[in-house]
């Protein structure tokens, strides 16, 4: 019994200690949950100018803490995600972002992959037509 | 035999994409990232002074007339050091620079103007990055035209030299 109170004091104590200083939002959760996971998803979208390959939720770089900071509190204060998003776009360009726009550049992204399907249909019906004609023959 | 030139084309096609795949992974692409903010008006911002005897810079220190120089960089960036007497130089032709030493200290700054030189008509720290976003800058050292009426005219990325200098001289020249 004593062992669990025990446990239980030492479980509490990094609560008390966080009630020190304004936490920086570079790694600390924002204390409203849902607002935290939009941030993260925010975060997991947005790549780390710096080290280029990994979004910002994973890299270690100074700027990378500074996006991460910056959203978490701009979300806090009621910004959407896209709002943000579309703020770090308008600074950094479409590259900052992993999320692809639909626009007139980016179009070929869904329109290949609709006009390969559309193709393949073609070529397979055409391949079943020909083998019906000769199984009919 | 068109037929079967036809039924070569998904082969072929596969082929290329394949090629493709092969060349980015021997040349994976290290982006520039250029700021969106060049041609734009100066972005809201304020970046406190790092010492007492000399201003600190914000948006509303920039719209006075002169065209000037925003150089971004910190006392722990390597390039910067030799960046500085460039900087140095294009003060004494006249340009006037200003700088944003970005996850600074004071001390540490104090002790890096002192050893590579000190350009800066004003000093702001920009501790959170927040000055950096918003010039859309993605890294140390950078460089920024500003004109008069405190438009962005032009973003040199990475470490001006010697070349770099007759062309931000003739852009000031122009930006008044």
């Amino acid at each position: 019994m004593r062992a669990l109170a025990l446990a239980l004091v030492l479980a509490a104590a990094p609560l008390a200690v966080q009630q020190g200083p304004a936490p920086d939002y570079a790694e600390v959760s924002l204390p409203d949950p849902a607002k935290e996971a939009r941030a993260l998803a925010l975060m997991d979208s947005i790549r780390c100018v710096v080290c280029q390959g990994q979004p910002i939720s994973g890299s270690n770089a100074d700027l990378a803490g500074d996006m991460r900071r910056m959203i978490r509190e701009r979300i806090a204060a009621g910004d959407s995600p896209e709002q943000v998003r579309a703020w770090l776009v308008g600074k950094y360009g479409d590259w900052v972002s992993f999320k692809p726009e639909v626009k007139g550049e980016t179009a070929p992204l869904w329109l290949v992959p609709l006009l390969a399907l559309a193709g393949g249909g073609w070529l397979v019906s055409r391949r079943l037509r020909t083998r019906r004609k000769q199984e009919n023959a | 035999m068109k037929r079967r030139l036809l039924l070569w084309l998904p082969f072929g096609l596969v082929a290329a994409l394949f090629v493709v795949f092969y060349a980015g992974l021997k040349h994976p692409d290290d982006h520039v990232i250029a700021s969106r903010m060049v041609g734009q008006p100066l972005p809201q911002f304020a970046a406190a002074p790092a010492f007492p005897d000399r201003p600190g810079a914000a948006t509303a220190d920039f719209a006075d007339g002169k065209p000037r120089l925003l150089n971004v960089f910190a006392s722990w960036c390597v390039p910067c050091r030799d960046e500085v007497p460039m900087l140095v130089r294009l003060r004494e032709l006249g340009a006037e620079v200003d700088g944003i030493a970005v996850h600074d200290a004071a001390p540490d700054l104090r002790q890096f103007l002192a050893q590579y030189g000190d350009p800066y008509a004003r000093i702001g720290l920009d501790a959170a990055g927040r000055a950096q976003m918003a010039f859309g800058s993605a890294g140390v050292p950078e460089t920024f035209v500003v004109d008069g009426r405190g438009r962005i005219l032009y973003q040199q990325i990475g470490v001006v030299t010697e070349a770099d200098v007759p062309r931000l001289m003739a852009m000031l020249a122009g930006g008044k």
